[in-house]
């Protein structure tokens, strides 16, 4: 039987992401999500008659952090060009976008996949514009009118191209890790894919393991999440392995990803793809990148994730899978080093930040951290309540749920429901009797040798205390009490 | 009635006032623009009332500027806010722009007061007036014959009287060709001397807009209140705006003048050839060195212009779909439909032939023979003028082989096309190019005299017309409109 491992799977990525800037790529109007429909308008991203596009500096210079970032060549010129098609979502029926002059070319990003890193080409990174926004009263099939809103019109996004160079769908997903993670760094994007600001199509062919030439590619479009994109890879792999090994032709052709139904579906094939007529943007003249504009931009680099990544494994002798989770977002591994600063044990940091505050974030982004209730400090004191042994870890779980719900502090809540943990011995001592005295059984197991009787005990004790109970002094009372094993 | 330069003298002296000067150009037009059909919409309302505001400020002493209270009429192409601004099309018949051009703006804050919007081919395309939607405008000095185009509406408000100076705009003679067969003058200033922001785009690579007038100090005039950088259109050029009032009475003793060759051919009017020579022996004797030159790539100035051109208007129209503003076909049943009957009904023949030519020029696989190759040709004729103006200071030509025909008599486009023969080549290389009345046939029909400068040189262009102005007798005469 012919499978997917007799064939080279070859991916290539687009990534779509939306700028950070305060206005839109070619007129002042605001960028900010969800305002009224088209009250963050003017002539000009409403494509009016006479009006003309202005650029948008700051959008350039993310763009060019970017690709510096991404280890591009920026170019010293570079051209916008107009893209065109009909649809009422864009006002001028052309996109301003770029095409034959990019801003940065030729870079690349290390994909780390498990320990053996590779680089993914970056083919190049360009800048253009959003459309807009269509609203229909009720489905499209059904509606009777539709209404457009331009707030997203104009709206700058930058367009990040990698050649194709992924192995795999697994790989697709890892490199948008990592780059997602590399914009966030940058403050260029803010990586919210289920709003959109980060978007991704793939070109993905396969071919017999051992051949040169690339087969026939196929486009995947509206995959809104990374899982998404890896299974829809998958199963576009899967589907192009059958097809081939039954001797088909796979037809260049672009699909969308259905997610509820896990399948991709053809959209259009390349007979009856756009014809965008490409040419120069006649209202704009060449842009001039000049060198100092671009060293000067380079040092207002961040350290950036793969560094970062580094500096947690070797700094704070973390493994490389928590350095990896933690240095996701900025604002999460700062908010990592806030908590150890206050509290010396990186580790137990990120087990904690791992496990537990990782589980309750909405999200790791910016936005998640900043509303996160939890400040580091706090985190950091409910950890040194654990070390000088007023609670126990579990304690400190229930603790950290509450501090979560209520955005209180953990000494506050400790206090104020009588969480402070039993470490008196002659207090715990006479629990620990009663807790014998009930439990001839596990005794005599322990009297055998069974080990886990001692555990049991032990939750006896918690349970009687309501887990208030200094679990290591639980344990000293016991084996104290405990008569020897035979 | 007095020319711009006039009335500045006579507002200020008290002799005449604004709100009674626009009277008068309101009761003319009302009287002779059924004849001419200059204006697609007359503003008397708010001409009168900014004629007042320009009366008071001339009681107290305080007027704006040398443009205060002089009426003008702007071509119907520009975007006026509050006043409706058609393009002549029937797909923009009820579009009113939210917002000024920037021309206007400076016009306004100038104190000029705006007549009107004037006629025009539809979206500037074509050379007669007659590609209007709505109807074609006659030549003030017969009016059997066309005013050209496509300013031709702003060239007979002037040449009538109808105002005092007018804007067009010229993208391959659309100012100058209308300018010569209506006897006034027209400037093209240099692309990029002139914000175009708020000018309804047709081939933005070469759309310019600029002043008519009746004498070359209106033209200097309104230039000198237009000209100048603008934030709001990155192609408008950043270098300082000389006084151009100034440079009008310098003389041209000792100016380099080129004859170019290549604009003397067959096939031309043989009285507007005449014309061109006496009007070169009147600047030797003035004082100005001539000396022939040869712009070699003028033969394929025209198919390179019928390429780009076309191709940057396929897609700057684009966006007359009937979605947002100004026509749309009722009744249709999908989106597809919409577009296609939207713009079927909207747009008349000869736009819709140039966004066909334009849509193939760019398309895949045709787009490096055409678009790619008309480029290339555009660099080797402005290599040519670069290359002339190393020699001489200005270059004088016919601005057209012809003058004003009658209404209907070019019925093929190509014949069309042909009017524009010396002028575009101008708007290829980007230049300043003036047209001014250089004699008159034995007819009675103004001759267009063309003056190319060097890039952002209109102070020379206009010194040398004012010049040649001064010296002829032809700014006087004016058409027997009654």
């Amino acid at each position: 039987m012919t499978t997917t491992t007799d064939y080279e799977v070859i991916i290539g990525l687009e990534v779509h992401a939306q700028l950070l800037t305060r206005s839109k790529m070619f007129c002042g109007c605001p960028t900010a999500f969800g305002g009224v429909p088209n009250s963050q308008t003017c002539p000009v991203c409403q494509g009016m008659p006479g009006v003309l596009p202005v650029i948008n500096r700051r959008a350039v210079e993310f763009a060019i952090r970017t690709g510096l970032a991404l280890h591009c060549t920026i170019n010293a010129g570079c051209r916008f060009a107009r893209k065109h098609y009909f649809y009422p979502d864009m006002p001028k029926n052309y996109q301003i976008s770029q095409y034959e002059e990019p801003l940065a070319v030729d870079g690349w990003l290390e994909v780390d996949a498990d320990g053996a890193p590779r680089r993914v080409g970056i083919q190049r990174v360009h800048m253009e514009e959003d459309v807009g926004k269509l609203v229909h009263e009720g489905t499209l099939e059904t509606a009777r009118a539709s209404l457009v809103d331009f707030n997203r019109s104009g709206v700058p996004l930058m367009e990040i191209v990698s050649k194709p160079d992924v192995r795999s769908p697994e790989e697709a997903a890892l490199y948008l890790r990592a780059m997602r993670a590399i914009l966030i760094y940058l403050g260029v994007c803010d990586g919210n894919m289920e709003e959109g600001s980060l978007r991704c199509d793939a070109n993905i062919s396969l071919r017999p393991r051992g051949a040169t030439e690339y087969g026939v590619k196929v486009e995947i479009k509206n995959m809104n999440s990374f899982k998404n994109v890896q299974r829809a890879l998958e199963f576009e792999a899967s589907r192009q392995a059958k097809a081939l090994a039954a001797g088909e032709r796979i037809v260049q052709e672009t699909r969308l990803w259905e997610a509820e139904k896990d399948y991709t579906l053809s959209m259009r094939s390349k007979e009856y793809a756009h014809d965008y007529r490409y040419f120069p943007e006649p209202d704009l003249v060449p842009l001039r990148v000049a060198e100092r504009w671009v060293d000067q931009l380079r040092t207002t680099l961040p350290e950036l994730p793969a560094e970062r990544r580094q500096r947690f494994v070797s700094q704070y002798g973390l493994p490389p899978y928590d350095a990896d989770l933690l240095t996701q977002s900025r604002a999460l591994a700062d908010y990592y080093e806030a908590v150890v600063r206050a509290h010396a044990k990186p580790k137990v940091v990120s087990n904690w930040m791992m496990s537990e505050l990782l589980r309750e974030l909405p999200g790791d982004d910016e936005q998640a951290i900043a509303k996160c209730p939890i400040p580091p400090l706090n985190l950091a004191r409910l950890l040194a309540l654990i070390d000088d042994g007023t609670i126990s870890g579990k304690i400190a779980k229930d603790v950290f749920e509450k501090m979560y719900r209520s955005g209180e502090d953990a000494p506050t809540i400790v206090k104020r429901e009588g969480l402070v943990q039993v470490a008196d011995a002659s207090a715990l001592a006479a629990v620990v009797d009663q807790v014998l005295a009930a439990n001839a059984p596990a005794i005599e197991d322990w009297k055998k040798g069974k080990k886990q009787s001692l555990g049991f005990l032990v939750g006896q004790v918690m349970k009687a205390t309501q887990g208030k109970a200094n679990p290591t002094l639980v344990n000293q009372l016991l084996l104290e009490r405990l008569p020897k094993q035979s | 009635m007095p020319t711009i330069g006039e009335l500045a003298a006579r507002y200020r002296s008290g002799e005449a006032t604004p709100t009674r000067v626009v009277e008068a150009h309101l009761r003319r037009i009302e009287a002779l623009d059924p004849k001419v059909h200059a204006f697609v919409t007359v503003t008397r309302e708010s001409a009168l009332a900014q004629a007042d505001a320009a009366d008071k400020r001339f009681r107290a002493g305080t007027p704006v500027g040398s443009l205060d209270g002089v009426p003008l009429a702007i071509k119907d192409v520009i975007c006026t806010k509050g006043v409706r601004t058609t393009c002549s099309s029937k797909i923009l018949e009820n579009f009113v722009p939210p917002y000024d051009a920037t021309v206007m703006t400076r016009l306004t804050a100038a104190g000029a007061i705006m007549l009107g919007k004037t006629n025009m081919d539809e979206f500037a395309m074509g050379s007669s007036t007659e590609n209007s939607a709505f109807f074609p405008t006659r030549n003030p000095w017969d009016l059997a014959r066309v005013p050209g185009g496509s300013s031709g509406g702003s060239a007979a408000a002037v040449a009538a009287d109808f105002a005092a100076g007018a804007l067009g705009s010229d993208t391959g003679g659309s100012i100058r060709q209308p300018a010569a067969f209506c006897g006034t003058v027209g400037l093209k200033p240099t692309y990029g001397r002139v914000s175009r922001y708020g000018l309804v785009a047709f081939a933005s690579s070469l759309d310019q807009i600029g002043p008519f007038a009746r004498d070359v100090r209106g033209v200097a005039l309104l230039l000198q209140a237009i000209a100048g950088h603008d934030p709001l259109d990155s192609t408008s050029t950043d270098v300082p705006v000389p006084n151009y009032l100034a440079a009008l009475g310098q003389g041209i003793q000792g100016l380099r003048v080129g004859i170019p060759s290549e604009y003397f051919i067959e096939g031309m009017d043989p009285e507007v050839e005449k014309a061109v020579w006496d009007a070169i022996e009147v600047l030797k004797r003035l004082g100005a060195k001539t000396e022939k030159v040869s712009l070699p790539h003028t033969d394929y100035a025209l198919a390179a212009y019928y390429l780009i051109a076309p191709a940057e208007a396929s897609s700057n129209l684009a966006r007359y779909d009937g979605v947002k503003y100004g026509y749309r076909a009722p009744g249709s049943k999908d989106l597809i439909h919409m577009y296609g009957r939207t713009r079927a009904e909207g747009f008349g023949q000869e736009v819709k032939r140039r966004i066909m030519l334009g849509t193939y020029a760019l398309s895949a696989g045709y787009y490096e023979a055409y678009y790619g190759k008309a480029q290339r040709v555009r660099t080797l004729v402005r290599r040519d003028f670069q290359q002339a103006f190393e020699r001489v200071d200005v270059l004088v030509c016919p601005t057209a082989p012809n003058v004003a025909f009658k209404l209907g008599e070019k019925e093929d486009p190509l014949q069309m096309y042909l009017c524009d023969v010396f002028t575009i080549p101008v708007n290829l290389a980007g230049l300043p190019g003036l047209s001014m009345p250089g004699g008159f046939t034995p007819g009675g029909l103004p001759i267009g005299l063309q003056l190319i400068g060097k890039p952002f040189d209109e102070a020379t262009l206009l010194s040398a017309a004012y010049a040649y102005e001064q010296a002829t007798p032809w700014g006087s005469r004016t058409p027997a409109l009654t």
